[in-house]
This record gives C-alpha cells, structure tokens and sequence, in this order.
C-alpha cells in the first residue's frame, strides 16, 4: 500500500514537470515570437527615433543568439527564414521578398553548425561569431543585390566592420539578457 | 532489389543530411520565389499589406508613446533649461544690481572724499579723516563710531567737522576708533557768531530743533543769516559754518532763533576730525562747497502765431463769435472791459471795417515788451557762480481800459498788431473774469516766452 502510494507520488511528479516543461516551452516559443516582432517593429521604428541607429540589427543578434544556444540547424534555419520573411514583408517595396529570407536563413543555419562547435556561453565568442555574422550576413545580402537584382550598390567594408563591432558589443548584454529569459528552449 | 536499396541510400541520405536537406529545399524556395518577383516585376502586395497592417498599429502605439513621454521629456528638458537660464538671468540681474549700488557708493565717497580733500587743502586747520562706523546703542544719545582712534592721534575733545558744517565733538577714544557725540545731542552745546552782525549765541538742540540762545532781544539778528562757530567753547575753531537761521523772533529776554544746520549731522558718512584747530575769520560769506551746477539757457521763444495757430470755425456759434469778434475789433470794444461802449452789433463787420478804416486805429492797444531783472545772488552763497536770471513782460493789452486810455510809458512803445490781437481768445460775456495782477501790470500772454498760450486773456 506504502509503495502503490509512493509510485503514484512520483508519478505525479513526473507529469506535472512534463506539463510545467510544456508550459515553458510553449511560453518561451510564445516569447521568442514576440521578441523577434519587438526586434523587426523596433527596426522598423527605431531609425525614426534615433536616426543614429540604422546600425542595430536585432532581428539579426536574435536569429544568431538562437542558432547559437539551440544548436538545431533546423530549427535555427527556420527561424531565419521566419525572421529575414518578415523583415522582407516589411522592406522597401524595390526590393522582392525573400532577400532577407534567405540570408537569415543561411545565417540561423551557420550558427546552428557554430554552435556546436564552440562554447558559445562566453563572450569573447559570442562578440567574434556576433561581428562575423554580420558582416557575412551584409556581404552575401550584397552579393544578392547584385547578382539576383542587379542593383550595383556599394559596399562599405569600413562601414560593415564598424556596424559589426557595435552590433557584436550590443549583443553580449543582450544575449545574456535572452539567457536569463531562457528563450533558446535548449 | 535494386529500387529497395535506392530508395534506402535516399533515405538514408536524407536522414543524414536531413537539415542541409532542408537548407536547401528552403533557399530554394524563397530563390523560386524571388526570381518570381523579379521575372514577373510583379510586388507582392498581400504580404506587405499584412505585415504592414500588422506593424503599423504597433508603431502607432509606439508613435503615441514617443509623443506622450518623449515629447514631454523634451518639454520638461527644455523648461529645465529654460528655469535655469531664468536662474541664471535673475542671479547676473542681481549681482549687477549690487555692483551698481556699490559703484554708487563708491561714486558718491569718492565724491564726498574729493570735497573734503579739497576742504582740507583749504582749511589751515590739521585734520584727519574718518569714517563714521556705528552708531550708538542708546537711541536717545546722539554718538557714533568712526574708524579712527588713538592710533590716527584723535584725542577727546576733539572737533569733528565736514565741509559743509560742524558734525561733533570726540567724547571717548579707543586705539582704533572713536565716538563722536553729535551737535544735535541734547547736551551738547556750540559757541557760534552770526555772519554780519557778530553777535554771540550758544547754540543748543533738543527736541530735534537746533536754537542759538542768549542772543538778546536788542541784537539784530537777520532771518536766513549765518551762524559760524566763535570758538569760544575750546572745540571748535573759530569760524566753521554751523547753520542759517530759518526763524527769528523776540523772546520773553533772549530772542528766539532758530537755526538749520548745515552739516546734517546724523547722515555723514565721512568726516573730518580736527587735530589741530586754528582759529579763522568769520567770512563774509560761506566758502562755497559745491560746484554750482550749469543750466542750459532756455530754448528759443516761439511766436505767438504759432503758438496759437487760428482755428477755422467749426459750429453757428464759432461764426456768430467769429463775427462778434470782428464787430468789436471794428469798433474798438473790448468784451467785459469797463467802459468800453456798447458795440452796434446790427452793422455788418465788412462795413464797420470800412468805417474803422477811414477813421484809423482806435481800439484799445497795448504794448509788449520784456525787462529781464538779473536777480542778486543771495549773501549767502558767495562762491557760488548761479545767477538766476528771470524774464518778466510788460504789459500789453490793457482789457478793460477806456479806448485811447493812456497807456504807462513803458507799455507804449510798442503797439500789438490787429493780427496778435486777434488771435487772442476773447471771452463772452458774463464768463468769469480773473483780476489783473497789479504788482507787475502784465498780462500773461503778452510775453511769449512764460505766456501760456491756453490762458485765457482778460
């Protein structure tokens, strides 16, 4: 009888930590969906605001952040794709959708693949992938402006190096920040 | 066999490379897709029009919120500058409000320092300066404080003047100031001699009067006459100004002679503390202080047309007064004259002109003329270079006066034109007349620099 009871316990146990951890990884999808919005509306919004901040790149720390720390390639493209869509749909209207798509699909892929190589919880990592991604993600976004749109724009590698620097300073608070929040799901 | 074992290196392929695989099939699409656009020039509005829809809203939001906080943030920022600039403003506004009050001050203890260097050049008596510090604790006794004591050689007893007049003696000394008790104390009293007559009195003040007493009743003391210290009281030198008399009147015994100090002593900032007196002659007149102040002569006198430019007439009244005018003018009445005979007001003027002009002149004329008087100087201000000098007129149209009245003979030498008369108001009849002044025999609108133009004439 002693033991039925103690099996029916830890039973218990068991499947309300199964439900919490649903719970969890329903809130943290749930978070991470509204944090990437936050990210594309505050692109969308924040050079308004602060013209000095064309240079932040969210939606792209997150896309980097979550192929990073949850080492699935294919959760991590998806999200990219998710990601580079969105910020498509909200692009000038001379550029097609998919150009974002598929350079932020590349990039959640590639960090995914990094990921698993490196011990991405310190920063000097997170600082060094953060700035090389960025600067893959503006050169291969260039490269598509010029070899599927033909558009001849210029590419400031100056420029780049400094926006990656900033963007890789931003994101070790931040993706610290997503650490505490635990959005990885890993 | 054969196809089992493909399809199982597919799948196992697949499953190895499952994610690449996805890689793939995902860049491939969204290539597909973008050559799409691209090849069909076509923009996909749906999408954009969602995510816009979608986005907009929050950016509104957002919008709302900028306008609201950040907005308000930058007013606050900005009237935070603002009341600093205030505060800014207001402190600068008052610092140069106490550096002009001390500029003042210092002008006017330069100026006050200049005069009583200039006093102490001139006076053979050996002085000191000082500066009045304090005054005395007791409101009843007249005492103050100066910056100077035993250390400057100031001894009690000692005469403590200005250049305008006496201020006190020293009662107590101590090694860097002194207290000097005023001529206005009560019990302080002054030997002084009035300027023309020399006749001794002590003078006294009580009750914030100053008097100079025993002064009999046969002395002759005149009304705004000098007094200068006698020296008789061993403080004073002989012959520092102490007052003019502003009232003298015979006493039961001593006459009753009232005395204005001239030195003001209560209000002195910088004094002079004699340290060794001589003795002086009673001037015939007080040494001048200050500087006589320059005036300006006064602007030229405008004619007595301009002054009174002639007004056309305006209502029946201005034309039936305009026609009287010209009746009595014709006939030589003078309205609210005596004496003057009754005009004929059925005549029309064109012909009492006619009639005035084949008989000459007759109506009451005056003349105008101007003696300037140069008034003496008072005695007392003998160094003082202001000389007043006034304008008095003569008269001129003597109203009232019989026609062909004889006129004085310094108002006859000039005759008033018709044209000076004429402008002249008159006034009607039964409005109320003002006397004629008989000490100068001059009406005022006669002499054009002190006549008021509005004045109505009698």
């Amino acid at each position: 009888m002693t033991h039925e009871a103690g099996m029916n316990e830890i039973s218990d146990e068991i499947v309300a930590q199964g439900t919490r951890e649903s719970w969890f990884d329903r809130f943290q999808v749930l978070g991470l969906i509204a944090l990437t919005l936050v990210a594309i509306v505050g692109k969308f919004y924040l050079p308004r605001l602060i013209p000095s901040a064309q240079w932040l790149e969210l939606p792209l720390l997150l896309t980097v952040y979550f192929g990073l720390m949850r080492g699935s390639q294919l959760a991590a493209l998806l999200f990219g794709a998710f990601v580079g869509l969105a910020e498509d749909s909200l692009s000038p209207a001379n550029l097609p959708i998919g150009m974002y798509g598929i350079t932020k699909t590349l990039v959640g892929y590639f960090a995914a693949s990094v990921g698993v190589s490196f011990d991405v919880e310190r920063g000097f990592i997170r600082f060094v992938l953060a700035l090389f991604f960025y600067v893959f993600h503006a050169f291969f976004y260039w490269i598509m402006r010029r070899a599927l749109l033909a558009q001849m724009v210029p590419f400031d590698v100056q420029d780049t190096l400094v926006h990656g620097g900033l963007n890789a300073l931003v994101a070790i608070p931040l993706f610290a920040l997503l650490d505490r929040m635990k959005l990885s799901g890993s | 066999m054969r196809l089992r074992v493909g399809n199982n290196a597919v799948e196992t392929l697949l499953q190895r490379y499952r994610n690449l695989s996805v890689l793939v099939v995902v860049v491939l699409a969204q290539l597909i897709y973008l050559g799409y656009q691209v090849r069909t020039n076509r923009d996909e509005r749906l999408i954009r029009v969602w995510a816009v829809t979608a986005v907009a809203p929050m950016a509104g939001i957002v919008e709302g919120i900028r306008r609201n906080t950040i907005g308000f943030l930058e007013d606050y920022f900005i009237l935070l500058d603002v009341r600093e600039q205030n505060r800014k403003l207001k402190r600068d506004n008052d610092q140069l409000r106490m550096e002009n009050v001390y500029y003042r001050n210092q002008l006017t203890t330069a100026e006050h320092a200049r005069a009583l260097t200039l006093f102490q050049a001139q006076s053979p008596s050996k002085t000191v300066a000082a500066r009045v510090i304090g005054n005395s604790t007791v409101a009843t006794a007249k005492a103050v404080f100066i910056d100077r004591g035993s250390t400057s050689a100031i001894e009690k007893g000692m005469a403590v003047v200005t250049p305008e007049g006496i201020v006190g003696k020293v009662i107590a000394v101590y090694p860097l100031v002194s207290q000097v008790l005023l001529v206005t104390d009560p019990v302080f009293k002054v030997g002084v001699e009035s300027q023309e007559g020399h006749v001794h009195g002590v003078l006294s003040c009580g009750a914030g009067k100053c008097a100079v007493e025993e002064i009999q009743n046969e002395e002759k003391v005149d009304l705004r006459e000098w007094f200068y210290t006698s020296g008789e009281d061993r403080v004073f030198p002989r012959g520092f100004p102490v007052g003019t008399a502003v009232s003298v009147q015979p006493g039961q015994g001593m006459k009753d002679v009232r005395l204005n100090l001239s030195g003001a002593p209560g209000g002195v900032g910088e004094v002079l503390v004699v340290l060794h007196g001589v003795h002086q002659e009673i001037p015939a007149a007080p040494v001048a202080t200050e500087e006589a102040a320059t005036m300006m002569t006064p602007p030229p006198a405008e004619k007595a047309d301009q002054q009174t430019p002639a007004a056309k007439p305006q209502t029946q009244a201005d034309k039936i007064l305009e026609q009287y005018q010209k009746v009595g003018e014709a006939e030589g009445h003078v309205y609210g004259g005596l004496g003057s005979n009754m005009p004929n007001f059925n005549v029309k003027p064109g012909s009492v002109t006619k009639q005035a002009g084949a008989t000459g002149p007759s109506g009451a004329t005056g003349t105008s003329g101007a003696t300037t008087v140069a008034a003496k100087a008072p005695a007392g201000a003998t160094g003082t270079t202001t000389a007043t000098s006034t304008t008095t007129s003569s008269t001129g149209t003597v109203l009232g006066a019989r026609t062909g009245a004889k006129l004085p003979s310094d108002a006859s030498a000039t005759k008033p034109s018709a044209e000076a008369t004429a402008s002249r108001p008159v006034l009607p009849l039964g409005a109320p007349r003002r006397k004629k002044d008989t000490a100068t025999q001059t009406p005022p609108r006669t002499d054009t620099t002190t006549a008021n133009p509005n004045e109505p004439q009698l």
